[in-house]
């Protein structure tokens, strides 16, 4: 093989290693170096440890020389620090979880170490996944490889960045309000949020439990596809997965070069001011490289679009401030020294949460409170309601909906971070989507011109990841923008 | 009191005797080494997700059919948001808005008085850890954490402390005999917040509600409740008012005592619980459900009357224990005489269980060895000193009573010859009892009587034995 095994897609290093022209070790070895070497430039990993993925490497080389000939026996993923890997720091990018070792694994992860997966590196997230730049993590913000004076979108920032950067073939990230599909297109790489209930929640560590879910970010759809196939499916632990049975997609991925027979809906709620005019000349372009492909663009309407933030921002926190309440120094994680119970708690929770998390607890904390829980909760209830009526509505006139994923390409690091209305206003074309519990995709649709990537955002329905799946790839059949690099960043080590 | 009149009502928590916990399968009721019977689950670990049991959604439904409750075909589950360190995730899984058993009523007996108190609802929720204060630090057991808890509120129905113990015993004995619990009030499976108020005699309107926590003990709440509700009237008669508050029970000092406010005013901010579908049920399986419910006790207590013609109180201490009732059944089937059947259980059965310590479940006498027994007696096969030997050897290591006796050489002597050999003898060896009696005394024959049992080694029929002595006698 060429020195530049990172290079190797997903399904690529698969393919290499059931050929035996390299080993997971060597794969895995290259892996662990380029992260050694750009990781001072990035920062898009939490914590890798040569010994712990090497063991894994040559414990899959161990069994491919004993005959076994698992599809994705040996290659290499990357996790973001959310997802509970057995043995491995898992800290959801918070100083409260800094130190904690989880006792078991997701079921994501025990899925993927069943298919002989090899988990190289974690990489980082806002805290406890709350923010759109990875800028809120205890770990310090990530770069985006693109532009290093840029962020790379988040909370998945690190996933979408060691992708992006070659630091591994994919990782798994997860998608509360846009935390897979906006740094995707921020870094240039292919992201996919399952529908709410087709991949397992259990082992993620929760930021909003009615919204949260896992998925990958890999660098081709076909890819992308792949990883999802291994998570995805029905989990006795996590009771909100459904029963339906998870086809093989592949086939269909593989084979989609056009997209005749579909309808896409193109919703005008989505081309509003506010969209940067370089991702929409993008976004437009992607579509009408959809219609050149076979498909019928139809307009739809989204008609309670413009409330999904609002909305999100009261449910997403409501949630969190129950979910993140165990976090209280009393059986794991950091805790405070002090004098009494109450001071513990206050004392552990004000040094253990960043600023932003402090914001969503009291946000969420007020949101439930009695007098204000009508007022707010059961009002976003209400509208959460009205979002997933405007999809299914607009699903009775189109296969998919096509739009922008972000409004804007990547910012740079630092410039939302005074101004939190700003920062979650960049997930508008992203949590209605998670509102709706529908699956989304976004795959890269060129480059504005500062080289900043932009991503296509491909709705499908509620467990139709397949359908969603095959048109991203057909675009991709007939586009470069997926295989475009950055060059490696400045700042890295020699 | 007559100046006042007392309203209580009852929120009753009991753990349900499952197998496995509320939302993972650890087992549940484990009195092992704290904190071995958990999981990132129970902890409330990063990432962990709860799984409801169904079996305890059983139970409950079972417990909501035997009060009458209307079933909800969907329940939801809620969090109930407070930070406290036996709580893992610092918030509680339960059930607010749509609860599991809606409405219902338990028949009550206080002081010769039957009524009815009214059942709000029954929810279903998840146990907290035990946690124990010592000096200086305090120990959290996880073990406890997460057992399956249901909570039956009843309506503020019950007028005095006899009326609170009589529901909760009435409470009680249902779900042990419908296997819902154990019931066993040392081990805290069923504790019980008491909400008391009074009102001037004569008016309609409840008053001040005031809230006992946490009690255990069927005694404590007697007492606590007597205290309180006569607190609570001796402040209004003196011109005091009363404030909506939470207190807890001295048990040592027999008072009880307001709670710092910072100690329950809590806001618990409940919202649906994302991680749980809610609760489905078809009515197909609830109707199953009550196909599988027991005869309850008071059905049972008066079937006990109507089909063996047992006395009321019979009928009670029977029914009192499932074990005991159904013992008592199945040798009474055996058996043509019931109230023999029941003098024996209720008497020496009960009495030599009570003497080991044991359960009906330990007792080596079969039900079908006791009817024997009696039939044994009403044949007069043998006399009651004797059976009662029989019964020690059946109870001690069973077997059959027919052949102990005739193993013990227990049987009656009925055979005239014998006994009138027996009574020449007892006259000749007591002449001058003998001589009372011929001078009239009556109650000398029964010392004679005494005497052939006694050469007899109790074998003989004390009837024969006093004929024969009369006729001896020349009476």
């Amino acid at each position: 093989m060429s020195a530049d095994l990172h290079d190797l897609g997903f399904l690529e290093a698969a393919d290499a290693l059931a050929r035996k022209q390299v080993s997971s070790e060597e794969l895995t070895t290259a892996l662990l170096d380029r992260s050694e070497r750009l990781e001072p430039a990035l920062n898009s990993l939490t914590w890798f440890s040569r010994d712990a993925a090497l063991a894994g490497a040559r414990a899959a080389d161990a069994a491919r020389a004993g005959g076994d000939a698992r599809p994705l026996l040996g290659v290499p993923i990357a996790i973001k620090d959310l997802l509970n890997v057995k043995g491995q720091p898992c800290t959801a990018g918070s100083n409260i979880l800094k130190g904690y070792t989880a006792p078991y694994d997701a079921t994501v992860i025990a899925r993927l170490r069943a298919a002989g997966c090899v988990f190289v590196s974690r990489t980082n997230t806002d805290e406890f996944a709350m923010g759109g730049s990875t800028e809120t993590s205890a770990y310090g913000p990530t770069r985006n490889p693109w532009d290093t004076a840029r962020v790379p979108g988040g909370s998945s920032g690190g996933s979408a960045a060691a992708v992006a950067a070659r630091l591994a073939p994919a990782a798994l990230a997860s998608d509360t309000g846009g935390s897979i599909r906006q740094p995707a297109a921020f870094c240039g790489v292919t992201g996919f949020k399952p529908t709410y209930g087709r991949v397992s929640r259990y082992g993620c560590t929760a930021f909003a439990s009615s919204l949260d879910q896992v998925g990958p970010i890999a660098r081709s759809v076909e890819d992308a596809a792949a990883v999802y196939q291994v998570i995805a499916g029905l989990d006795p632990h996590d009771s909100t997965t459904s029963s339906r049975p998870v086809g093989d997609c592949l086939p269909e991925v593989r084979g989609a070069k056009d997209l005749k027979g579909l309808k896409l809906g193109l919703p005008k709620e989505y081309f509003v001011e506010g969209l940067d005019p370089e991702v929409e000349k993008l976004t437009r372009a992607a579509v009408e490289q959809c219609r050149a492909l076979g498909a019928e663009i139809v307009d739809v309407e989204l008609p309670h679009s413009k409330y999904g933030i609002a909305c999100y921002y009261i449910l997403a926190p409501a949630e969190a401030s129950a979910n993140l309440a165990r976090y209280d120094g009393v059986r794991y994680g950091f805790r405070a020294e002090s004098e009494d119970l109450l001071e513990m708690y206050e004392k552990t929770r004000a040094g253990g949460f960043g600023a932003e998390v402090k914001r969503r607890v009291i946000l969420g904390t007020y949101v439930l409170s009695s007098g204000f829980h009508d007022a707010y909760y059961l009002r976003a209830q209400k509208v959460r309601t009205l979002i997933r009526g405007d999809f299914e509505k607009a699903f009775s006139r189109c296969d998919a909906i096509l739009g922008p994923v972000t409004p804007t390409p990547a910012f740079r690091v630092g410039e939302k971070t005074a101004d939190p209305v700003q920062m979650y206003l960049g997930d508008i074309f992203t949590v209605n989507v998670n509102l709706a519990g529908i699956c989304g995709l976004s795959v890269p649709c060129g480059f504005s011109p500062d080289g900043l990537p932009a991503g296509l955002h491909v709705v499908g329905p509620a467990f139709r990841e397949e359908l969603a799946l095959r048109i991203g790839a057909a675009y991709q059949h007939a586009t470069e923008w997926h295989r475009k690099k950055p060059a490696d960043p400045k700042g890295g080590r020699p | 009191m007559s100046d006042y009149i007392p309203s209580i009502g009852l929120e009753v928590h009991v753990q349900l005797k499952t197998r496995t916990k509320m939302f993972c399968a650890c087992p549940a009721h484990e009195e092992g080494e704290p904190n071995t019977t958990v999981c990132p689950v129970c902890i409330g670990l990063p990432g962990a997700l709860p799984v409801m049991n169904r079996e305890a959604i059983r139970k409950t439904v079972k417990v909501g059919l035997m009060i009458g409750s209307r079933i909800s075909l969907r329940s939801m589950f809620d969090r109930k948001n407070y930070f406290y360190p036996d709580m893992p995730k610092n918030y509680q899984i339960t059930q607010q808005a749509a609860p599991l058993c809606i409405g219902g009523a338990v028949e009550i007996e206080a002081g010769g008085q039957r009524k009815t108190i009214r059942v709000n609802h029954i929810h279903q929720e998840e146990d907290a850890a035990k946690i124990t204060h010592m000096e200086t630090t305090s120990e959290i057991d996880f073990n406890r954490a997460s057992t399956p808890l249901m909570e039956l509120v009843t309506e503020p129905d019950m007028s005095s402390p006899d009326e609170a113990i009589a529901f909760l015993t009435a409470l009680k004995e249902m779900l042990i005999y419908a296997g819902i619990s154990d019931c066993n009030l040392e081990l805290g499976h069923m504790r019980c917040d008491v909400n008391s108020s009074v009102r001037p005699s004569g008016t309609d309107k409840l008053g001040v509600k005031c809230e006992i926590k946490n009690m255990n003990t069927f005694k404590g709440i007697h007492r606590a409740l007597e205290y309180e509700l006569e607190r609570q009237a001796e402040t209004l008669r003196k011109g005091g008012t009363l404030v909506q508050e939470t207190r807890r029970w001295d048990d040592e000092a027999g008072i009880t005592l307001p709670m710092r406010s910072k100690e329950y005013a809590h806001d618990y901010r409940y919202f649906p619980e994302p991680d749980l579908p809610p609760v489905v049920l078809d009515a197909a399986t609830v109707e199953a459900w009550r196909a599988e419910l027991p005869e309850l006790p008071a059905v049972r207590r008066a079937r006990f009357v109507k089909d063996y013609g047992l006395p009321e109180y019979d009928a009670g201490v029977l029914t009192a224990d499932k074990a005991i009732s159904e013992y008592f059944e199945a040798a009474a089937k055996k058996s043509k005489n019931f109230k023999a059947v029941s003098n024996w259980v209720m008497g020496e059965l009960l009495r030599a269980l009570g003497e080991k310590g044991q359960g009906i479940a330990d007792a080596k006498i079969s039900p079908e060895a006791l009817a024997a027994l009696v039939a044994l007696v009403d044949a007069r096969t043998i006399n009651m000193p004797a059976a009662k030997d029989v019964f020690q050897v059946l109870f001690e290591n069973g077997g059959d009573p027919a052949a102990i006796v005739k193993e013990k050489g227990l049987a009656q002597v009925s055979d005239a010859g014998a006994i009138d050999g027996f009574a020449e003898q007892a006259i000749a060896a007591n002449e001058k009892v003998a001589a009372e009696y011929r001078g009239g005394k009556e109650a000398a024959l029964m010392f004679l009587v005494g005497q052939v049992m006694k050469l007899s080694r109790g074998k003989a029929n004390p009837q024969l034995a006093a004929d024969a002595l009369r006729r001896k006698l020349g009476k």
